[in-house]
């Protein structure tokens, strides 16, 4: 199958230090590589720094990648210069962690989902506004409240409009940055159950990035788990949670809570200090891992 | 001054703990409040965000700022009501008897002191150490907290440290006047899950090692799982559940704590998760009735009318438990 999107040699380095002293640079991204295939959640792994979110922007182009391809339907978004970027971005859209910060608090909740057609010039003032009532019914916002403000919303109702803004344009690929860790539990699976609803009735293809190993495990069909940089395992999800293969990914797993004491096992240490980068080779069928 | 063997450390006892909004409003952030921690137990408080539980952390102390004051209930703590002493008394036990540890040590902590400096003076005011013998206790704490190279952190300020470390050094600061009970307030959700582990299992082995009380707010029940003895699940500023962790994450009781629990990524097949409707009610949006009752699918009409008492729960293991549920009062319509 040919994927829908390709990241291959990623990298993307930071200017070390502030302005009085120049410290060379740290590579965020080191040189990573991976598929996303059409109707997939893929998901992206890994603690505070490791660059899944650096990778998630540099997909987008929202940061500047500083080298490496990422093919998206053929082509190298990567290449592009900024109209042609512009016009390949209308299919690849992002939600954000913080349904707090990512919405315009000055801006009434049809309009921020209305935006995206009107930047893309799509539709007359009528059909956009059919639009929008459209869109708030498919994420389950009740279309009476479209001209209320952002803090008019709870957090879970935020990242629904968050979603609808997304869809608005009728991307193939969305990118979730953590998209429901900001919220109640109780609130976190509507959220999820809504992306997977959609996922089924628009043929969405997911990047999933989040740190909850649990989620991860739950709504993911293949997952990365990205150490300093580097993809360091991926495998279908079953697979990874049942065999992992790499020692971190088995300290990351042994490092989860359990509720239920029958789940519980020892905590795997990692040796953070001895870690040598490696390449990736298949340990089972499609299954890599940087051993 | 130390408790008998039979009165717990800490009894809260019908805590309420008021609002009031901009409107003029008095509304309750906790509300007839009580639980008990006994001498070296962990007791579990969850909840979700507006439950209450940082509240009645925050009432115990007597941290609770203006808008908000306690109005009613009772906080023994080690035999004397925390609510009758003044504020040189409570300084006493703050700190000293009963340690605490936030969510945000950056916050917590003093940014213009060193590590070392902050645990020396904390031994200081509370005439446990002094000068040079201060500074080498407190790379001691350092140590215990498992701070790699604590003679060099000691001098380092919060800024310098990581996430997890500043956490240590925050833990080796609430035990370093060896209190009897330690207040923990989300002590790891800001933490990756590696570090998490490194930090529970860190306030485990002082546990044991220091005979510690803990009080451990969380709304993790994972956590909540593998570090507490009896678990209080709060909703709506109330309790609405209690008893032995293992028992009530078996058999809950109540529909909100069996929604919880049901919602967890892992705990149904397929990929769907078992959803609760509705939101989270904000403080001064409480029903009149039960809290949760707008979202339960197991609601009797008298739900809506008062909120109801404590009981012991029907149908499950009940020593030891108590829930909060008309479903769970045979003459209100419940199961009985």
């Amino acid at each position: 199958m040919t994927p829908l999107l390709q990241v291959s040699h990623l990298v993307k380095e930071f200017r070390r230090g502030g302005w009085l002293r120049s410290g060379g640079t740290v590579r965020a991204v080191d040189d990573i590589s991976f598929d996303v295939r059409p109707g997939e959640t893929f998901g992206l792994v890994g603690e505070s720094g490791c660059g899944k979110t650096t990778t998630g922007r540099c997909i987008l182009r929202l940061i500047e990648p500083t080298s490496g391809q990422v093919i998206f339907k053929g082509t190298d978004l990567a290449a592009l210069n900024a109209g042609d970027l512009r016009r390949a971005r209308r299919d690849l859209q992002i939600v954000f962690q913080d349904p707090y910060s990512s919405l315009n608090p000055r801006m009434r909740a049809g309009a921020i989902v209305e935006e995206p057609l009107i930047i893309h010039r799509i539709g007359t003032r009528e059909e956009r506004k059919a639009r929008v009532a459209e869109l708030f019914g498919l994420v389950g916002l009740d279309p009476a409240q479209i001209s209320k403000f952002p803090h008019e919303f709870s957090g879970g109702q935020r990242q629904r409009i968050g979603l609808a803004r997304a869809l608005a344009l009728n991307p193939s690929l969305i990118i979730a940055d953590e998209p429901v860790s900001a919220l109640d539990v109780s609130v976190q699976a509507q959220v999820v159950n809504l992306l997977q609803d959609l996922q089924a009735r628009l043929g969405l293809t997911y990047l999933f990035i989040a740190h909850d190993l649990r989620l991860v495990r739950q709504v993911c069909d293949r997952v990365a788990v990205m150490y300093r940089g580097r993809i360091v395992e991926s495998a279908p999800a079953n697979e990874l949670f049942t065999n992992p293969a790499h020692a971190y990914t088995q300290t990351l797993l042994s490092a989860v809570p359990r509720v239920d004491p029958a789940d519980r096992t020892e905590r795997i240490p990692f040796a953070h200090e001895a870690y040598q980068p490696m390449a990736l080779r298949e340990v089972a069928p499609d299954h890599f891992a940087a051993i | 001054m130390n408790s008998t063997s039979d009165a717990p450390l800490l009894r809260v006892d019908r805590l309420r703990t008021v609002f009031t909004l901009p409107d003029g409003r008095d509304v309750a952030a906790a509300d007839d409040v009580s639980l008990v921690v006994s001498a070296g137990e962990t007791l579990g408080l969850v909840g979700e965000s507006g439950s209450g539980k940082s509240v009645t952390a925050l009432s115990i102390l007597r941290l609770v700022m203006p808008p908000g004051r306690i109005t009613q209930g009772e906080i023994i703590f080690d035999g004397r009501d925390l609510l009758t002493l003044d504020e040189s008394e409570l300084r006493a036990i703050r700190g000293r008897r009963i340690g605490f540890v936030f969510q945000e040590p950056m916050v917590a902590l003093n940014p213009v002191y060193t590590i070392g400096q902050q645990i020396a003076e904390t031994l200081t005011v509370h005439g446990l150490a002094h000068g040079r013998a201060a500074r080498a206790r407190a790379i001691e704490w350092l140590r215990a907290a498992c701070v790699p190279d604590p003679e060099r952190r000691a001098g380092e300020y919060p800024h310098q440290l990581s996430g997890g470390l500043r956490q240590r050094a925050m833990i080796a600061l609430a035990l370093c006047a060896e209190p009897s009970l330690v207040i923990t307030d989300e002590p790891t959700t800001a933490l990756d899950v590696t570090v998490q582990a490194e930090i529970l299992d860190l306030l485990r082995e002082l546990r044991a090692s220091l005979g510690l009380a803990l009080l451990l707010i969380t709304h993790d029940l994972g956590v909540v799982a593998e570090m507490a003895d009896r678990v209080a699940v709060m909703y709506g500023g109330r309790i609405v559940e209690e008893g032995p962790v293992a028992d009530v994450f078996k058999t809950p009781a109540h529909p909100y704590t069996r929604g919880l629990l049901a919602c967890l990524p892992g705990s149904a097949d397929g990929r769907r998760l078992t959803a609760i409707a509705g939101t989270v009610p904000s403080l001064g949006q409480f029903p009149p009735g039960c809290a949760f009752a707008p979202r339960c699918v197991d609601r009797l009409p008298v739900c809506d009318t008062i909120p109801p008492g404590v009981t012991a729960p029907i149908g499950v293991e009940s020593a030891g438990r108590s829930v909060r549920c008309y479903l769970h009062q045979p003459a209100a319509g419940g199961r009985g």
